[in-house]
């Protein structure tokens, strides 16, 4: 079975700055605030990436410096896993308008950031980190496909690893077929045996596959924004983690299947 | 790593469907690349189309998913008997034992791109029957490849532009190494669309000739299309002579820029190290590679001094790039194939299209096919963001 140690948490979607403040109104000791989105700028980028980088970069980013930050590790020699179901919107949706304008007078840097790890790029280059990186898609699955990645990759080598999985919505036209409300992300900082970073991993999980009913969570708004947002499937298992709760958790995974893991606090 | 077994394995490119058309054009210098008639595209250079995809019905059931790259897909799975093979390995293994990793770098956006020239002039809306979650969405591909096929285990596209199709193999070989799974479809299909041929162009990384990887005077790639698939399975003890095998792999991050690579080509050394190493090899015991090798100054220059770095100037080196076009995400599982080929046929083939070889880039580069009984091969794959893999293949014996 896979198993890994939670060992860092980050978090940022509509009324959810930082693990810290999600983690309070996951407890149900703080009420949920709804508003968009804030999108951190990503200062630990060279000056001239930091100008051509998007929501989608600002987000990826942003949640991947809280894990890190929360674990205690440095991400110089961190593997990474990203995940998103979309990748970055504005930007492709910039660039369809383009090329069904006269002119198609296409921007060099429009199209190196249209690849589904540009986040993923500009992670290794802000952290100067030439370990392996990989980008993913599995639609409405990709928190689960993610994390399957993240662990299958834990047990073939020791140390830590940095899962990040997010999601932006499209502007219009592509906003109405695809109806992602806002920008939402959540990164994982996991370990092989529980022991890097500052202090002990937050939780021991272990991955396996289910046919059950996918686990909700019981702020209403934040449960809307689960089932609304592919990156917010991973809600669950935040909710568990924020109330100290051990057992079981199901995230949705394809079709009917379902991620079912276990938690050892 | 535990070595995987390519119990079968296809391509369809520019070279033709399957792999008998594929082995016939390597073995003999043939070249895919046409001046580029595609769609509405009006710029001069050329292309690796594979013919007659607007012809390819899907199958009544999965009609939601037609478009190009889905198309291209399915008429990839019907070759060589690939489709059966994988219905006997689910046989055999179950449907829900079996993974699908695809490696894709724009899935069905051609499809999107055609819609935005036809978007509702009253509400902006995008045309009937575009369908996001089937044509347009990276998942889109591995999806289909995984209903096509009435699959049920776990499934991904990955997507690390150039070298997307490569690291599937890898993500596929841990999912087998962590038992999630028994056997996975991996592969890649990336299909022509404007915006890599209009981008790649504004990044005026585009030849207007036919591709020249390691000629003196090369200017730019050519882009072309793919799919190539292969099933993988743990190693059976009892193997064929012919058999190949998937040794290691080996993954890097450049760390360096989103377009350009590493001028010393570090990320792309680090890969084939790791891959050497995952595979308990050393660089004398490899005795081909299969370059990344686009065409683009800064590709071979910097992939040359890699290759020079680990394996010294002597290891038979080609790109098969001025043969297909670059295929971009679908590259590595068409270049894995092309290894396969290679191994089992004993063909190293040529580097085409080659006037005068760059005298600043000392390895062994053939521009002639050569014929040899091979033992293990090497493939590069290097995409933007800096995302390196470099993929080992071997005989059985």
């Amino acid at each position: 079975m896979l198993t890994a140690y939670i060992q860092g948490v980050g978090i940022l979607g509509p009324g959810l700055s930082d693990w810290t403040a999600a983690a309070e109104v996951l407890r149900g000791s703080s009420p949920y605030a709804a508003e968009r989105t804030v999108l951190p700028a990503p200062l630990v980028l060279p000056p001239a990436e930091r100008r051509r980088a998007g929501r989608v970069i600002r987000l990826a980013l942003g949640v991947g410096a809280q894990a890190i930050a929360d674990a205690g590790v440095d991400a110089h020699a961190l593997p990474s896993v990203f995940s998103s179901s979309g990748g970055d919107g504005d930007n492709c949706h910039e660039i369809c308008t383009t090329l069904a304008s006269r002119d198609r007078l296409l921007s060099p840097t429009r199209f190196h950031n249209s690849v589904h790890n540009a986040a993923a790029g500009y992670w290794s280059i802000a952290y100067g980190c030439t370990e392996a990186s990989t980008a993913l898609c599995a639609h409405d699955a990709s928190f689960g496909a993610g994390l399957i990645e993240a662990l299958s990759q834990l047990a073939q080598r020791p140390g830590a690893l940095l899962l990040v999985v997010y999601d932006v919505d499209y502007p219009p036209p592509m906003r109405w077929t695809r109806p992602i409300p806002d920008a939402f992300a959540i990164a994982l900082l996991l370990s092989r045996d529980g022991a890097v970073g500052a202090r002990p991993a937050l939780a021991q999980l272990r991955l396996s596959f289910a046919q059950q009913p996918a686990s909700s969570v019981a702020q209403a708004e934040l449960e809307q924004l689960r089932r609304q947002i592919p990156a917010a499937r991973g809600l669950p298992l935040l909710e568990q983690l924020a109330q100290r709760r051990g057992g079981s958790v199901a995230l949705d995974y394809l079709d009917e299947q379902r991620l079912r893991l276990e938690l050892d606090l | 790593m535990s070595p995987l077994h390519l119990r079968h394995f296809t391509a369809t490119s520019a070279l033709g469907c399957g792999r008998g058309a594929t082995l016939a054009a390597l073995a003999s210098g043939g070249s895919g690349l046409r001046r580029c008639q595609f769609e509405t595209a009006a710029l001069d250079m050329y292309v690796g189309e594979v013919e007659g995809l607007d012809e390819v019905p899907l199958p009544p059931a999965l009609h939601r998913f037609d478009c190009r790259n889905n198309r291209l897909a399915h008429l990839g799975l019907a070759q060589d008997g690939f489709d059966e093979a994988v219905r006997a390995s689910a046989a055999r293994w179950g449907s829900r034992r079996i993974g699908v990793v695809i490696g894709t770098s724009t899935s069905g956006i051609l499809q999107t791109e055609i819609a935005y020239r036809h978007l509702d002039p009253q509400s902006g809306a995008l045309p009937e029957g575009f369908d996001y979650h089937h044509q347009h969405n990276a998942f889109a591909v591995a999806h289909f490849v995984r209903q096509r096929l009435a699959l049920e285990g776990p499934a991904v596209s990955v997507c690390t532009a150039c070298s997307s199709s490569a690291k599937a193999f890898a993500a596929a070989q841990r999912m087998i190494a962590a038992d999630l799974i028994d056997a996975a479809v991996v592969g890649g299909v990336d299909s022509l669309c404007l915006t890599t041929l209009y981008g790649f162009h504004s990044l005026q990384l585009i030849s207007a000739e036919p591709c020249r990887p390691f000629d003196a005077h090369r200017d730019g790639l050519s882009i072309g299309e793919a799919a190539a698939f292969a099933l993988l399975e743990r190693a059976p003890r009892e193997l064929d002579d012919a058999d190949v095998l998937l040794l290691g792999a080996g993954e890097s991050s450049d760390a360096y820029h989103m377009s350009h690579p590493h001028p010393e080509g570090a990320g792309a050394l680090s890969a084939m190290r790791a891959a050497l190493q995952s595979a308990a090899l050393r660089p004398p015991q490899i005795d081909y590679i299969n370059l990344h090798g686009t065409g683009t100054p800064s590709n071979d220059n910097t992939e040359s001094r890699a290759v020079e770095a680990l394996f010294g100037v002597d290891t038979p080196c080609s790109s098969t790039k001025a043969a297909t076009g670059h295929t971009l995400g679908a590259a590595g599982a068409l270049e894995a194939v092309v290894c396969a080929i290679a191994l089992q046929s004993g063909l190293m083939p040529a580097g085409l299209n080659v006037r005068t070889l760059d005298p600043q880039l000392h390895i062994n580069y053939l521009t002639s096919a050569r014929r040899v009984r091979l033992g293990r091969v090497l493939s590069n794959s290097f995409g933007f963001g800096g995302a390196n893999c470099a993929l080992l293949f071997g005989r059985a014996h």
